[in-house]
Formats: C-alpha cells, sequence, structure tokens
C-alpha cells in the first residue's frame, strides 16, 4: 500500500514568454517534513515555491496537498472558492513580510481567520494573543508594523499565516531582508515550528540553517532539481558538480 | 458712501445661520464626495464593464463640464423628467459628485500604487479578490492620499458657494440677502470672506488631525 505523499509536485512546468523558469520539476515532501529549497538567484526557488499555493499558477503540471490537486483548471467562479479554501492551509512567508501597514499587529492576526472562518471577537482575540506569544510578540499585540523592526514584523507574519491553522508552511527568505543581528529571532521561530512537527518548505541562502533544520536539501540551478538529499550528503558530500560550484561560491562569499 | 461695518452686527444672526447651512453642506457633500470617489475608483478599475461605462460617462461629465451648469441642470433641469429636488439635495449630489470624481482619480492611482506584496499576502491567507480590495488594498490607498483629499475638501468648501445660484441659503446667499436690503456690498461680503475663512481654519484643524491620527498606519 502506498500512501499519498502530503505535498507533491509532478512534472512542474513553467515560462515567462521564451523564458523558461521551471523544466519537469517533480518533488514530493511528506508530513512534518522540513525541506531547504537552495539554489543559485534566477534558479526558479521563489517561482517553485509560489507555484504550490498557485501565486504564480505553472504552465504545465501539477501541485497536489494531501492528494487534492492544488491547480485545478476550473470555471473561474468554481476555482476562486477552491483555491481560496485550498490556501487556508497553506500559510506563507515573504522576503518583505508583507505585512497590512493600516492593522494593528492584533488586527493582521485575527483578520484572515474572523474573515474566512468567522470567528467572533473574543475567539478571534485569544487566538491573537496565543499566535503572537508563540513568537514572543505578545507584548507588541496593539502596535502598528510601522513600530516594529524587521524581525518583530517577521515573527508577526508569521503568527499571521499561523493563526489561519495551515497543514504546510512556505518560507521565501524569510531573513533575506533582516539585518544581521535580527536574523536570529526569526530563525528561532522558525526552529520552534520545526520542532513542532510543522511541514515546511524552506527558500533559504544560509546554508547554516538549512543544514541544521532541514530535513532535506532541494538545490535547484536552471529550473530543474539539479540534486537532492539529506544536508550532510548535500552539503559534505555533493555529488553534482554544479552543486559543488554553487556550495563553493556560497564558502567563499561567506569569509 | 464710505465703509461702515456697525451695521454687520445687526445680521449676524442670518450671516451666522449661512454659515451653519455652508458647514452642513460642505460636511454632506465631503462625505458624499470621500464614499463616491472610493465606489468610482473601484468601479473604474475593476468594474465589469457594463457598470464601467456609465461611471466613466458620470466622470466625464462632472469633470468636463463647469459646476454652475451641473447645479443648474441638476435642480432645473431634472425637473422637466420629474425628479423634482429640493435644492439643498441638488446642491449635495452636485458638488458631491463633482469633487467625487477628482478624489477618484486620486485614489486610483493610490490603488495602483499599492505595493502587489499586499494583495499576495491577503490572497495567500485565503482572501478572495473583492475580499483583499475591501480589507487591504483600498484602505491603503485612501490613506496614501489623505492630504490631496484634504485639499479637494477646502476646494469644495469654496465652490459651495455656487450653490447659491439655486437658492440654498448658504453664507454667500446670505450675505447676498443681506446686501439687498442694506447697499453694504463690501460689509456684507467682507463679513462673509471672514466667515470663510473661519470655516476653512476649522477643516484644516479636522485635517490635520486626520492626518495624525493615520500617521502610523501608513
Ligand atoms: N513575472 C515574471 N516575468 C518574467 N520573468 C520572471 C517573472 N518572475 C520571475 N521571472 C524570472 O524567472 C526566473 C526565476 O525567478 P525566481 O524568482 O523563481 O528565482 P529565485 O531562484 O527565487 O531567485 P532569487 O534567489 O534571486 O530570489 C528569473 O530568471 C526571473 O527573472
Ligand atoms: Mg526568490
Amino acid at each position: 500500500m502506498t500512501q499519498t505523499p502530503f505535498v507533491e509536485i509532478r512534472h512542474a512546468q513553467k515560462s515567462y514568454g521564451t523564458l523558461e523558469v521551471l523544466r519537469d520539476v517533480n518533488l514530493t515532501v511528506n508530513r512534518g517534513e522540513i525541506v531547504a529549497i537552495i539554489g543559485p538567484s534566477g534558479s526558479g526557488k521563489s517561482t517553485l515555491l509560489r507555484a504550490i499555493n498557485d501565486l504564480d499558477p505553472l504552465s504545465a503540471g501539477e501541485v497536489l496537498l494531501e492528494g487534492v490537486q492544488v491547480n485545478k483548471t476550473l470555471p473561474p467562479r468554481a476555482y476562486e472558492a477552491h483555491i481560496n479554501e485550498m490556501r487556508q492551509h497553506i500559510g506563507m512567508v515573504f522576503q518583505h513580510f508583507n505585512l497590512f501597514p493600516h492593522l494593528t499587529v492584533r488586527q493582521n492576526v485575527t483578520m484572515a481567520p474572523k474573515l474566512l472562518k468567522r470567528l467572533g471577537e473574543a475567539e478571534a482575540n485569544r487566538l491573537a494573543e496565543e499566535q503572537l506569544a508563540h513568537v514572543g510578540m505578545l507584548e507588541r499585540i496593539d502596535y502598528y508594523p510601522s513600530q516594529l523592526s524587521g524581525g518583530q514584523k517577521q515573527r508577526v507574519a508569521i503568527a499571521r499565516a499561523l493563526a489561519m491553522k495551515p497543514k504546510l508552511m512556505l518560507f521565501d527568505e524569510a531573513t533575506s531582508a533582516l539585518d544581521p543581528e535580527l536574523v536570529e529571532e526569526v530563525n528561532q521561530v522558525m526552529k520552534r515550528l520545526a520542532e513542532e512537527h510543522m511541514t515546511m518548505i524552506i527558500v533559504t541562502h544560509e546554508m547554516d540553517f538549512a543544514a541544521s533544520v532541514c530535513d532535506r536539501v532541494i538545490f535547484m540551478d536552471g529550473g530543474v532539481v539539479v540534486e537532492e538529499g539529506p544536508p550532510s550528503v548535500v552539503f559534505r558530500t555533493p555529488t553534482q558538480e554544479r552543486t559543488r560550484n554553487f556550495l563553493r561560491k556560497y564558502l567563499e562569499g561567506a569569509k | 458712501m464710505g465703509l461702515d461695518f456697525s451695521i454687520v452686527p445687526s445680521f449676524a444672526g442670518p450671516l451666522l445661520l449661512g454659515a451653519l447651512w455652508t458647514v452642513l453642506l460642505t460636511v454632506v457633500s465631503a462625505v458624499l464626495s470621500f464614499l463616491g470617489g472610493i465606489a468610482l475608483a473601484v468601479i473604474a478599475l475593476y468594474g465589469p464593464w457594463a457598470i464601467r461605462l456609465p461611471a466613466r460617462f458620470i466622470a466625464w461629465l462632472f469633470m468636463g463640464t463647469p459646476l454652475l451648469l451641473q447645479l443648474f441642470l441638476i435642480y432645473f433641469g431634472l425637473v422637466q423628467i420629474g425628479i423634482d429636488l429640493p435644492a439643498f439635495v441638488a446642491g449635495v449630489i452636485g458638488l458631491g459628485l463633482h469633487y467625487a470624481v477628482y478624489n477618484s482619480e486620486l485614489i486610483q492611482t493610490a490603488i495602483l500604487a499599492v505595493d502587489r506584496g499586499q494583495m499576495e499576502a491577503a490572497r495567500t491567507l485565503g482572501l478572495s479578490r473583492p475580499q483583499a480590495l475591501v480589507r487591504v488594498v483600498v484602505p491603503q490607498a485612501v490613506r496614501a492620499v489623505v492630504p490631496p483629499i484634504g485639499n479637494n475638501m477646502i476646494a469644495l468648501l469654496k465652490d459651495s458657494a455656487l450653490v447659491s445660484v439655486i437658492g440654498v441659503a448658504e453664507l454667500t446667499l446670505a450675505a447676498q440677502l443681506a446686501i439687498g436690503r442694506t447697499y453694504r456690498a463690501f460689509e456684507f461680503y467682507a463679513a462673509a470672506a471672514v466667515l470663510y475663512y473661519v470655516i476653512n481654519l476649522g477643516m484644516e484643524a479636522v485635517l490635520r488631525r486626520i492626518e495624525r491620527r493615520i500617521r502610523l498606519s501608513r
């Protein structure tokens, strides 16, 4: 008996005009698994991640979450209902946080649960407090995003995504826009999520973080998965020349 | 006949009443122009063509023709097709729609300038496009254009004097009535000017407060 994979990407292909950004990418992620996607700039990491919740629709191929196809072909209205439902299960964290600046931290967290899950005021507040405590941002619950540091904003953005109780979390370079001294506080939150067995797909440029937190590393280049495996293998004994080149450049850059 | 301002206080009652009507006219028209501006902006950008075309016609009509003519048309013209509006209502509709069109232009530009990451973040949480527009994009766009909309509202206050021609007893008409009785044009127009200026100061104070209140949420 074969178990349905938690997330499955089949023959993902994406082109912008004549530019082929993803060419036949296949990927499965198991429940509770933490997968890092690494690779040079422009290799298609974000495009792949954003295809998972159909933010950047694929040109061809399928994305499935627990066996349900996310990027179904449906009439516009049916597709809207379907994708909005699917996205409630897929949290996403962006490089530039994308907090809603006109809302307080509390309102950022409660908006979607109130609107989409019909939570009452008290229940929504309890949820916000719980999620914000989890990321260490409870004291700032009534601040506006403009009053927060980058690391604090990103932690609130994570709490906002978690408030929808997603099954899967996607991170697109969650710490790349942060000052170096603020990276760690966000990494800590992500590590905690990992310990709680949240399924995560993490696009990152931070190899140390990927090595210490992730179960599997995917190295992408030129729109294909070049190599994948446990971090100990991919980082220490990569089999592909392109992976070795990339890691060498990364190490030189880090020095 | 020299200038003699001693006559003005005896008309203080009618003048202040006129000022009150001016304030009322301005506030109601401003609210209409604000809400109408948001609606017209959203329709212009996202409405289906069946609504977008009439909206564009309204925009063209109210932007391309004089406000005075619009007021005449709404008050005297519509009667002929059976729409008999009280002068105050006609004035509010004229002023409100006229400035709604100008506000809509500002808001449209601001909506397009909202970072697309905002729409993406909202959609990612599971909000539909209309929900994301209403909850996330439009509120930010509106906040961004509060200062220029404020300028429009000051212009609206001054243009409210035009509504005197359809017989709304606002400040300008109150001054004209006093002049009709006393032939003291300079004194009463000057008195009206002072009152307009005071209302103007009040509006600016309110606008500054609004700007201060939204400062953090931008
Ligand atoms: N909307 C778009 N239109 C055209 N080309 C695009 C678009 N979005 C991405 N691309 C191109 O697709 C390729 C892959 O982009 P993607 O953002 O997935 O790369 P990435 O691996 O995330 O890179 P980075 O590490 O710089 O974030 C790049 O060549 C990029 O220029
Ligand atoms: Mg990227």
